[in-house]
């Protein structure tokens, strides 16, 4: 069986930060891609800047799906009308972390962090629920999560 | 913020950090609870690391309001009905 067929029907939602750490929308975008080649279905959430970063740089929607309010995601998992199979959150500062412990909280799922930024270490460190961690030190150049994402989501998609 | 946003209310802290909010309403309110991440204040799910610290002065609430670019506020805003909503859901910590 191959991951594709494995993850067939899988959901995973990107839940972004504010976007002023300039590799976000790209990783977002090079996520949602990597995701779609596994099968996996993945939809955008965010602040109304981080989402139309994301639209506005994929105009044809060949990787970007539905995308969502954040509040509205919020309330969505704490009354337990939408479900997800994984949840990414992009961290560079505290109010990510805070919300990464809130959807850990919601859902009881393993959320996976995606840890960037100047101070992606300190953030990393603030995190002490159950959660994967995909950290790199990543302002404006994407490469070194990009590289930890093709290292770890493999195995990432395929465990939890 | 939504209907938060719309309502009169004070901002104690700035920029803050959920820990620096949890230590400033459990130093300084002489009443508080301690909710999970997700517990509704005026409509809204809370968002923060658990556990979340909520300060009473009265029908004042104090609690920590939190959006992507803007890091945690501490915030209070006067309300009788969702402070007693509040009281009557969780254990209550007195000093």
């Amino acid at each position: 069986m191959t991951s594709e067929n494995r993850n067939e029907g899988k959901s995973a939602v990107l839940v972004l930060g504010c976007p002023q750490v300039p590799v976000q929308t790209g990783i977002a975008l090079y996520l949602i891609s990597l995701l779609k080649k596994k099968g996996v279905k993945a939809v955008v959430a965010g602040n109304r800047a981080a989402r139309l970063l994301v639209e506005v740089s994929d105009p044809e929607r060949h990787y970007v799906g539905e995308v969502m309010d954040i509040d509205r995601y919020i309330g969505d998992i704490a009354e337990k009308n939408r479900h997800f199979d994984y949840h990414f959150v992009f961290i560079h500062n505290d109010a990510g972390v805070s919300y990464a412990a809130t959807v850990q909280a919601l859902t009881g799922t393993t959320v996976i962090a995606i840890i960037y930024g100047e101070h992606f270490q300190e953030m990393a460190d603030m995190i002490e629920f159950p959660c994967e961690k995909i950290a790199a030190k990543a302002v404006h150049n994407p490469m070194p999560l990009k590289n930890k994402l093709d290292e770890v989501l493999p195995w990432v998609v395929s465990n939890l | 913020m939504g209907c938060i946003e719309s309502m009169k209310y004070e901002i104690i802290l700035r920029d803050a950090s959920f820990r620096e909010c949890r230590e400033y309403i459990r130093t300084n309110c002489r009443e508080y609870i301690d909710v999970d991440p997700g517990f509704k204040i005026f409509e809204k799910h809370i968002i923060g690391v658990p556990p979340i610290s909520i300060g009473f002065e009265g029908d004042v609430i104090i609690f920590p309001f939190t959006k992507p670019c803007y890091g945690t506020f501490l915030m209070k805003i006067e309300d009788r009905d969702e402070a007693e909503r509040i009281r009557r859901f969780a254990v209550k910590n007195t000093k």
